[in-house]
């Protein structure tokens, strides 16, 4: 395959592709994080002023699937990387394994979400004016649940975003689009992929282990 | 002019509409924006003029408050998010950045053109809710007023989610186009000052358009589902929401005004022929205003209940910004003196920048003093302010660009005697909507109110003749502009002999924009160097 292959006009080689395409989504992830920033700071503020209710409320969450959850993301971090590494060695079928594990292991995280969801929705451990839970102790337990939903919800729907990428490439991998020498949506759709892991280990110190 | 295929335009290239919704070449998308974002300061403009013309006596005169409140905060809405951000970066940047850099395009063409496709949804949004009949919030949609009232916020707020996600792709492809895409011989301190400009707005349009983001988004989940957290009745904090609102909104003013930094300094050193004065303070002024930028948000908040402390830092760090923005003043001066000026339509703008950028400036830092804001927030001096730093700063060196590179863009030469008039007229016009404004709100005015006190009639008589006459010197320049099209003489290649790259292409260029790779031999001050054919 010659050094051109799928090189757009404007570039003058592969090399210079690949790094504006690197730099482009390390760009963007920068983003990811301000917008995460927010409600980060959100709930800074709030922990500051309502500590005991923190406390209290963090203990509705159910630590075990989160922990489940933990590992199930850092695992679908080592399964992309994994298939970068695959590709990167030209080795299409065992990418495409591997970008298959990193969706299924994406949905397990999505499945284990629903049931603690469900069972909050169940409580009525809701955000806001839909709050109806009654046995937290402290000062407006709803802000928490607000906090909660709005921290989750936000990650769980770049997991979906993710899933959807990761099934595009993991598509066109196996129309056989990548090769060694071109493989640069495959990493970096891992990046993000990764952005949004190391999201989930800031989220779940902060939610579920309030000590 | 032969025929050979390589030297058609990119206007010539490849016409009809379907090509230009499909195109990829930043130059027809520059144009696309360009089309849209004027539309929308004509739009804004007729608002303002809505506005003024309540104003021009005391009392109700034509239509009651509720409906002035609308006018004033969709006058706010329209020119800030649909016309101000993108106007240099989207519309001028896209044109220009590319030659500027000898690239045939920017990094990534099709995020380019989807960044446009996001503008039209979010412009689209923002048009149907001031049809549906607007807010009266204030461009700032303070909770928790915004957040209970009736009317379409939510709409409006979401309107400006994607208007940001626009802005964050454009300034995305011009950082990897600036890092990536520049010829060899074009280093990082021999390409136009434009780049620098363009490239400290981009960091903020990166790091700071999240954040708004996110703000419109708990506004939406505030709005629909009561999450309360902006809420005082539910243990929520309103400070928060200003907090995070100005966390944008400071930088966003800098992605306002770095932009218009940035073609001044194109202006001053073509006009004065003559090499700019202090190229690195000018190009490291930039990126220290857009990193300081971040760190005067507070400033807005001073009667907000923020603590003493934090006010006075914010008090300080707001002086802190206004060092570096006098270093380019001051090295635009030291450019003009002994130049060679010769005062040609876009350079009579560039001066009107100087002039009223520094009035702009300097009444900015009256407002960053504690005790003093006390007295001033909130009162006409702020609209005065603002509108020297964004209208006398942002929109005049907007259209000095225009103008400058108008004949690059569209291949033909407006009429330099209209242009003068339409430049004065303007600096004029401005002038005496906005200098009276100052008087007025120093004396106690308040903004956003349909009335004020008899003894402030005689500020707001002249304010609204002067945003009529205002209104009359666009007209003149719009149709100046317009007749170019029309009949105007077939601009050559450098019309204002200039050094830079992107006047070494044909006028218009070509839809690779280069023929071949120009080989770089001069950078783009180098007037005391090389002769400019």
């Amino acid at each position: 395959m010659s050094s051109s292959f799928h090189v757009a006009h404007h570039f003058s080689d592969a090399e210079q592709q690949r790094e504006s395409a690197k730099l482009g989504m390390w760009v963007f992830l920068l983003t990811e994080i301000l917008l995460f920033g927010g409600v980060f700071v959100a709930y800074a503020v709030f922990r500051v002023w309502y500590p005991d209710m923190f406390y209290n409320a963090h203990k509705a969450l159910d630590v075990t699937m989160g922990t489940v959850n933990t590992a199930v993301l850092i695992v679908s971090s080592l399964t992309v990387a994994l298939g970068i590494r695959e590709i990167q060695l030209g080795r299409q079928k065992q990418c495409t394994r591997y970008l298959l594990a990193t969706i299924v292991l994406a949905c397990v995280f999505l499945v284990i979400k629903y049931f603690e969801y469900a069972h909050k929705i169940h409580l009525g451990q809701l955000p806001g004016k839909f709050y109806t839970f009654d046995g937290i102790a402290g000062t407006n337990p709803h802000v928490f649940f607000s906090i909660y939903f709005l921290l989750t919800g936000i990650h769980a729907f770049h997991i979906l975003i993710g899933i959807s990428l990761l099934t595009w490439v993991m598509i066109k991998n196996m129309k056989g689009h990548f090769s060694a020498q071109y493989f640069t949506p495959v990493e970096i759709t891992g990046l993000y992929w990764h952005l949004v892991d190391l999201i989930w280990i800031f989220l779940f110190p902060l939610l579920y282990l309030i000590g | 002019m032969n025929a050979n295929p390589s030297t058609v335009s990119y206007l010539e290239d490849k016409k009809g509409i379907w090509n230009w919704l499909t195109t990829v070449d930043h130059k027809k998308i520059g144009l696309m924006y360009l089309v849209l974002i004027l539309g929308s300061f004509l739009v804004g403009g007729i608002l303002a003029m809505l506005v003024r013309l309540e104003l021009i006596s005391p009392g109700e005169d034509f239509y009651s408050a509720d409906t002035y409140n609308r006018f004033f905060t969709m006058h706010g809405v329209v020119m800030i998010f649909l016309f101000i951000i993108p106007s240099i970066p989207a519309a001028l940047g896209n044109f220009v950045l590319p030659l500027m850099v000898g690239a045939k395009d920017v990094a990534f063409p099709r995020l380019n053109l989807a960044s446009w496709y996001v503008y039209v949804v979010g412009l689209l949004l923002a048009f149907w809710a001031l049809l549906y009949g607007g807010v009266d919030t204030g461009w700032t949609f303070y909770t928790p007023y915004s957040s209970e009232i009736q009317g379409p916020v939510a709409m409006i707020g979401l309107a400006v989610f994607i208007l940001g996600f626009s802005s964050i792709l454009t300034g995305l492809n011009f950082i990897v186009t600036i890092h990536k895409l520049r010829l060899p011989g074009i280093t990082w301190f021999n390409m136009p000052l434009f780049l620098w400009g363009m490239y400290a707005t981009a960091i903020i349009q990166i790091l700071a358009t999240p954040v708004i983001g996110i703000t419109m988004v708990l506004l939406l989940f505030e709005r629909l589902s009561g999450i309360g957290i902006f809420d005082p009745s539910m243990g929520g904090d309103p400070v928060l929401f200003q907090h995070f609102f100005w966390f944008y909104s400071h930088p966003a003013v800098y992605i306002m005004i770095l932009p218009a930094m940035a073609i001044v300094s194109e202006l001053i050193s073509t006009f004065s022929h003559k090499k700019i004065f202090g190229y690195k303070a000018i190009a490291y002024s930039s990126v220290a205003i857009a990193l300081i930028s971040f760190l005067v948000w507070g400033h807005h908040m001073f009667t907000s209940g923020q603590s003493r402390f934090a006010a006075m830092v914010f008090s300080f760090l707001t002086f802190g910004v206004a060092i570096p923005s006098a270093i380019k003043v001051f090295n635009w001066l030291a450019t003009l003196y002994k130049g060679s000026i010769s005062l040609e339509t876009p350079m009579l703008y560039g001066l009107s920048f100087l002039f009223l950028f520094t009035i702009g400036g300097l009444t900015g830092l009256f407002l960053g003093t504690l005790a003093v804001d006390v007295h001033l927030h909130d009162t006409y001096f702020v609209v005065a302010h603002f509108h020297y730093v964004m209208f006398g700063g942002t929109v005049v060196a907007f259209i000095g660009g225009l103008h400058y590179w108008w004949p690059k863009m569209v291949g033909k030469m407006f009429n330099e005697t209209w242009g003068k008039i339409g430049a004065v007229l303007v600096f004029l016009g401005f002038n005496f909507t906005f200098m009276p404004q100052f008087i007025a709100g120093f004396r106690g005015m308040p903004r956003r109110y349909y009335t004020y006190g008899e003894e402030f009639t005689v500020y707001n008589v002249l304010s609204s003749l002067g945003a009529f006459l205002l209104g009359i010197a666009f007209v003149i320049v719009g149709i100046n502009l317009v007749m170019s099209l029309i009949n105007g003489k077939k601009a050559s290649k450098n019309p204002w002999k200039s050094l830079s790259l992107e006047w070494e292409t044909q006028t218009p260029p070509i839809t690779e924009n280069f023929e071949v790779d120009p080989v770089i031999t001069h950078g783009p001050y180098d007037y005391d160097k090389v002769e400019v054919q």
